[in-house]
């Protein structure tokens, strides 16, 4: 009978232990049967808590289309073909929508909007998917996409993350990577039950320049509806307080950084727009009014340019550079052998007449481009800010264009010094009738000055298109402001220019927060003309004779 | 035989014939004739010439300074400007509370803005009398500080005309600013009357009319007489050689500057004349175009003439209405190269051709 119940046990055993076997194999069966590609059809099952499922799948794939097709499930771009019920990942483009296969990335073509269904997701599947990708991300080669990653985990953290981010620190190299991983550190510190982790977190977050991290520390300090402090233990208030002071005095750094960046840029379209005005005032003596009109030239040439190529902006706009300094070149060169050859030694006529000039160039543009702004496209490599910080971040095109006037004011200063038009330009602007007597063709140089300064007003444009309208006013609002930097910057000297517009600029921003835009503005022209009754030939006035015609 | 009080400036006495006549049959007939007759001017066209006059005395402010004095202002809108927002001003009191908001004390912009009280600068202007005070005055302190200070530093030519132009900009941009007090973008406007009888009505266009003229007459006497004296001449040497004048022993810089300021009060006044017929006055007034716009009739008609100006001022004029209606794209580029070809080719403006035509004549 023993022997009956140990077989039946036995028996029972085996039975058991097939089962069980079975019971594997068949989970086996599941975990590696359904393929990529069901996986990812998976995800157009109705169902979210199904979809979530597939979701978790899909993540565990080695394919690198996975990133793919979460991101695009997260934007909202992911769709299921009503025909065929093929998953693809869907970007509209004028009316059509152009259709990416999601499996394996691959182009379709272009379908109609009723051809294909969204597949939606809720919240909080969306919040999963984020961590997810943010996860997957953690592990990419990529540093500017791990740095993404910590910084969308961050922003809800969970202890799973902080783990895994603790493992991820070790083997971090990149630099901006670590910064933000310590970030989420301090701030998961300060949350800790232990004082001294918190005031260690505290100590940390002094460092680092975030505004998460000003926040919690002013979290911190506050009181609650009694004037009491949500914060009791004063140690930790102490210490928060000295760090929010420590980070504020670099936030206060930070600010003036910028505002000096926002000067130097104003300042430099302002010595772009008057350093042409500078050449030619100093070297004739005559006020071209229709210089803001070069300008403008210029800026509908860079828009005329990206016409022709309309699939090349980046190239049209370097284009359009040399192009916009013949156009307005030629359009100077013109205007000196036209009139002002007839109105020599009259500056004050010279004013009018070329003030007619900008008149008619004004409404010939507006006949023919229309009275409307026109506008011109940013290239690609020139939109966007350099981010350097949660607090500090210069723009693409306002650096561009710093750097590009700085390229300009070199290479002017070349031409004036080193070749054969300088040194007759120097001559003449010094005395003209003695260059004259030394055989220079004043004549030929009055003329090709006036298309040089006419020339890199036309640059000067270019540059101003990216930041600014393009219309028929576009000079006109410059002109006055370049009067001033040339003015102020003294007659006929080109570093003069420089420095002028520069300090105009940063003097400019600098008042601004303080009195508003236009305050500031004309704070600045008060200025001016104050400084021109002490000082009638400016910062930097030329010497010599020439001073006293 | 009022001619012969001219003597050989024939042409002033004709200018000054045309303009007494003008002032006087112009408001007669719209008062008297009544639509349909052929002698019967319409409201339309009493306020236009009424315009053309204010234009002319603004025009005849800068021949001063320029055609005698030598000193091309770019600024002499921001007087015109100024003497027109004092007139705004004290035409805004008088609306009283029929404003849209009804408040009696504020005009609407600042129940708008939500302002509690009158700024200190506005007291005052309820009163007419010191209305025109300040239409003089406040001009004249501009023209004082701004004068004082560029001419006693020896600004002169083009640096002078940019910090003009200069200081008209800065108030076209401060003027701009609601936190003026001034009616910001939309300036001040919806008049209604003017020492009590309504500005819609004919008789009140007629009287405006009359007294710009009559205005511009006295003032272009004026100017003449000035001209003619000691400090007037004293004043045309500055222009012809200003180092040699001061060499001389004469203060130069003081001669320019009382010029300077009795312009600006006549520019003041032509704005004050302005502003009721038109029924308006907002920043624009004050940009950099419109004061080189009084450049361009004072040129046209002939700069140190005075009569010139009154008739270069009254053609371009004439000129913008006729074209702006018929091809307002035409306008700007008559405008540029009347600009243009004046400065080449007439330096003396119309009167210059006239005269140079009547030379010929004589000679032959």
């Amino acid at each position: 009978m023993k022997y009956l119940m140990t077989y039946l046990v036995r028996f029972f055993f085996v039975i058991l232990m097939m089962f069980s076997f079975v019971g594997i194999t068949v989970a086996q069966e599941e975990d590696v049967e359904p393929s990529f590609s069901a996986t990812v059809s998976g995800l157009k099952i109705r169902s979210l808590s199904q979809k979530g499922k597939a979701i978790e799948q899909l993540v565990l794939f080695e394919n690198p289309q996975k990133i793919v097709i979460l991101q695009a499930l997260l934007d909202g771009h992911l769709f299921e073909v009503r025909e065929g019920g093929r998953v693809v990942i869907a970007e509209s483009k004028d009316e059509k929508n152009s259709i990416v296969d999601a499996e394996n990335g691959k182009h379709i073509g272009l379908v109609d909007s009723s051809a294909i269904k969204k597949i939606k997701i809720n919240n909080r599947l969306r919040s999963r998917v984020r961590s997810l990708i943010a996860n997957l991300q953690l592990n990419s080669a990529d540093a500017e996409l791990r740095l993404q990653a910590v910084k969308t985990l961050s922003k809800s953290i969970k202890q799973e993350d902080l783990q895994r981010l603790r493992v991820l620190v070790d083997s971090e190299k990149d630099s901006d990577v670590l910064e933000a991983l310590e970030l989420v550190f301090a701030l998961d510190d300060m949350d800790n039950s232990d004082k001294t982790i918190r005031l260690k977190g505290i100590e940390a977050l002094k460092q680092k320049t975030s505004l998460t991290a000003v926040n919690k520390l002013q979290a911190l300090l506050e009181k609650d509806s009694e004037d009491q402090f949500i914060e009791p233990d004063a140690e930790i208030r102490k210490h928060a307080n000295s760090a929010l002071v420590k980070i504020q005095s670099r936030l206060n750094t930070y600010e003036v950084a910028q505002t000096v960046f926002f000067g130097l840029s104003l300042g430099a379209v302002l010595v772009l727009a008057a350093i042409g005005l500078a050449i030619t005032f100093g070297v004739m003596g005559v006020i071209n009014m229709a210089h803001g009109e070069m300008m403008m030239l210029g800026a509908y040439t860079t828009y005329v340019m990206q016409l022709i190529m309309p699939n090349h902006i980046g190239l049209s706009v370097i284009l359009a550079i040399p192009a916009a300094f013949m156009v307005s070149g030629i359009v100077g060169i013109g205007i000196e052998r036209g009139i002002i050859r007839h109105l020599y030694g009259r500056p004050l006529e010279t004013l009018l007449a070329t003030f007619g000039v900008s008149l008619v160039l004004q409404q010939a543009v507006r006949s023919i481009f229309s009275p409307l702004n026109r506008s011109v496209i940013t290239p690609e490599f020139m939109s966007g800010s350099w981010q350097i910080n949660e607090f500090l971040s210069l723009t693409w095109n306002r650096l561009y264009i710093l750097v590009f006037c700085l390229l300009v004011f070199a290479l002017l200063l070349q031409i004036l010094k080193r070749t054969k038009l300088g040194l007759e330009v120097r001559a003449v602007s010094q005395n003209r009738n003695m260059a004259k007597a030394m055989g220079i063709p004043t004549d030929r140089v009055d003329a090709m000055t006036f298309g040089l300064g006419s020339g890199v007003a036309g640059v000067a444009g270019v540059a101003l298109s990216q930041i600014t309208n393009v219309g028929p006013n576009l000079g006109q609002a410059y002109i006055v402001d370049s009067f001033m930097v040339v003015v102020f910057g003294g007659v006929g000297n080109l570093w003069g220019t420089l420095v002028a517009g520069f300090s105009l600029g940063i003097a400019n921003k600098v008042l601004e927060p303080y009195a508003g835009a236009v305050l500031a503005k004309i704070l600045v022209l008060v200025f001016i003309i104050l400084f021109i009754q002490k000082r009638p030939r400016g910062l930097f006035p030329q010497k010599g004779r020439a001073a006293e015609s | 035989m009022l001619l012969k009080y001219f003597g050989n400036d024939k042409e002033s006495g004709v200018v000054l014939l045309v303009l007494a006549a003008v002032t006087l049959i112009i408001p007669v007939c719209n008062l008297i004739f009544s639509a349909g007759s052929i002698f019967y001017f319409s409201a339309y066209t009493v306020s236009l010439i009424g315009k053309y006059l204010t234009f002319a005395l603004l025009a005849l402010s800068l021949d001063l300074v320029w055609g005698y004095c030598g000193i091309l202002v770019l600024g002499q809108g921001a007087f015109f400007a100024l003497g027109g927002y004092a007139m705004g001003m004290y035409l805004m009191r008088q609306i009283g509370d029929r404003g849209v908001y009804g408040n009696p004390d504020l005009p609407d912009f600042m129940v708008f803005l939500d302002w509690k009280e009158l700024p200190w600068y506005w007291s005052g202007f309820e009163s007419f009398p010191f209305a025109m005070l300040m239409v003089m005055v406040v001009p004249a302190i501009l023209a004082f500080v701004f004068g004082w200070l560029t001419f006693r530093s020896r600004v002169t030519g083009v640096y002078l005309s940019i910090i003009s132009q200069a200081m008209t900009y800065a108030l076209l941009l401060a003027f701009f600013r609601n936190e003026m007090g001034f009616g910001g973008n939309n300036g001040l406007t919806d008049f209604k009357d003017i020492v009590g009888f309504s500005l819609q009505s004919d008789t009140v266009r007629a009287i405006l009319l009359m007294s710009s003229g009559l205005i511009l007459i006295a003032a272009f006497i004026l100017c003449r007489w000035l001209v003619k004296t000691r400090l007037g001449r004293v004043v045309t040497a500055v222009r012809d050689h200003e180092s040699r004048v001061r060499f001389l022993g004469y203060r130069v810089e003081m001669f320019k500057l009382w010029i300077f300021v009795f312009s600006a009060i006549l520019a003041g006044l032509a704005g004050a004349l302005y502003v009721p017929q038109v029924g308006i006055i907002n920043p624009s007034e004050f940009s950099p175009l419109i004061s080189l716009e009084i450049v361009v009739w004072v040129a046209v008609g002939g700069r140190g003439t005075l009569y010139g100006a009154i008739i270069g001022a009254i053609v371009v004029n004439y000129g913008k209405t006729v074209l702006t209606g018929l091809l307002p794209e035409v306008w700007l580029f008559t405008l540029g190269a009347v600009f243009i070809l004046v400065t080449i080719y007439m330096p003396d403006g119309l009167v210059g051709l006239w005269k140079r035509k009547i030379g010929g004549l004589n000679h032959e």
